[in-house]
């Protein structure tokens, strides 16, 4: 998961997720090695962060069906980055419904960072904008058919939603 | 709302869901042959109409998604007579004549046009303030 926590979902409105950006993941130390005279810059990579935004967003338009539809990511709308997230910083994932009917959803998302410092941790900072749209797989317009169980939403998404207080479906 | 402001709104969902320049939306554009869209993009674009006018698009209202996935409509790769007559009875805002002489589903993709889709926006404004 490229979550690591959900901190409140209003159902079929918006959600707030974070994720601590750890030097123990082992894509940081490929993204980017150093190389001659010059030192690693460990980051997360960008496409991991619209990745964690797609979590966020999924998880709220999921949790608005009783996670009865296959929601999969259809297209990002747009994706704005403005500042690279480093190891020890902590981004704030915040999502909200646009639009939403049988077929799939609209979200706007923006993704924000906290930097820890010794006398405690910023405030949460803005530095991006990711807006996506979701498709109810099933619902989709060529017809085509898909394994009846859910496999979008499986144990990863559960443990996350339990060890965040949220109730899962059966 | 007169056809020029519907069409000028019309260009920035198009722009915005596509990815295109203004210059390359002309009213003739199709969707998927001129500015690229693809099958989800619908979705997106009937997203962007309904928040932009303020209307609600009751599926398979604005594109023939029910009717082209109905067999009683489909045979062969092709869209039936009578499947013709339901298409223009569902979506009189697109222009059918030409595909009727080729009803390849495969080519469905040439009737969405931009002026199409001002067709609809006209008659759907048109409901909401005769309501």
């Amino acid at each position: 998961m490229w979550i690591d926590r959900v901190l409140e979902l209003v159902p079929r409105e918006r959600i707030v997720a974070v994720k601590n950006v750890s030097l123990a993941e082992e894509h940081l130390h490929d993204h980017f090695p150093g190389e001659g005279d010059a030192p690693p810059l460990p980051l997360m990579p960008g496409s991991l962060i619209i990745e964690g935004m797609a979590q966020t967003s999924g998880l709220l338009v999921g949790h608005a069906s009783g996670f009865r539809e296959k929601v999969v990511l259809a297209k990002i709308s747009k994706a704005e980055l403005d500042e690279d997230a480093p190891p020890g910083c902590t981004l704030i994932h915040r999502a909200r419904i646009e639009r939403m009917d049988t077929a799939g959803a609209s979200t706007r998302g923006t993704v924000e960072v906290i930097q820890h410092t010794p006398n405690g941790p910023s405030p949460a900072r803005e530095i991006g904008r990711i807006d996506l749209l979701f498709s109810h797989v099933d619902q989709n317009r060529s017809g085509l058919a898909f394994p009846e169980h859910n496999f979008v939403f499986g144990e990863a998404f559960k443990t996350l939603l339990t060890s965040s207080g949220i109730e899962t479906p059966a | 709302m007169t056809r020029d402001e519907i069409m000028d709104k019309l260009k920035e969902v198009l722009e915005d869901a596509l990815g295109v320049d203004e210059d390359e939306i002309t009213p003739d554009a199709t969707l998927t042959g001129d500015l690229g869209a693809e099958s989800i993009d619908f979705l997106d674009i009937a997203f962007k109409i309904e928040q932009t006018f303020g209307f609600k698009i009751p599926q398979g209202e604005m594109f023939p998604e029910e009717v082209i996935k109905d067999p009683q409509f489909v045979s062969n790769g092709k869209v039936t007579p009578e499947g013709i007559v339901e298409l223009k009875t569902r979506l009189p805002h697109f222009n059918f004549d030409g595909f009727e002489q080729d009803p390849s589903l495969a080519k469905i993709g040439d009737v969405f046009t931009v002026n199409g889709l001002a067709n609809y926006v006209e008659r759907k404004l048109g409901e909401t303030a005769s309501a």
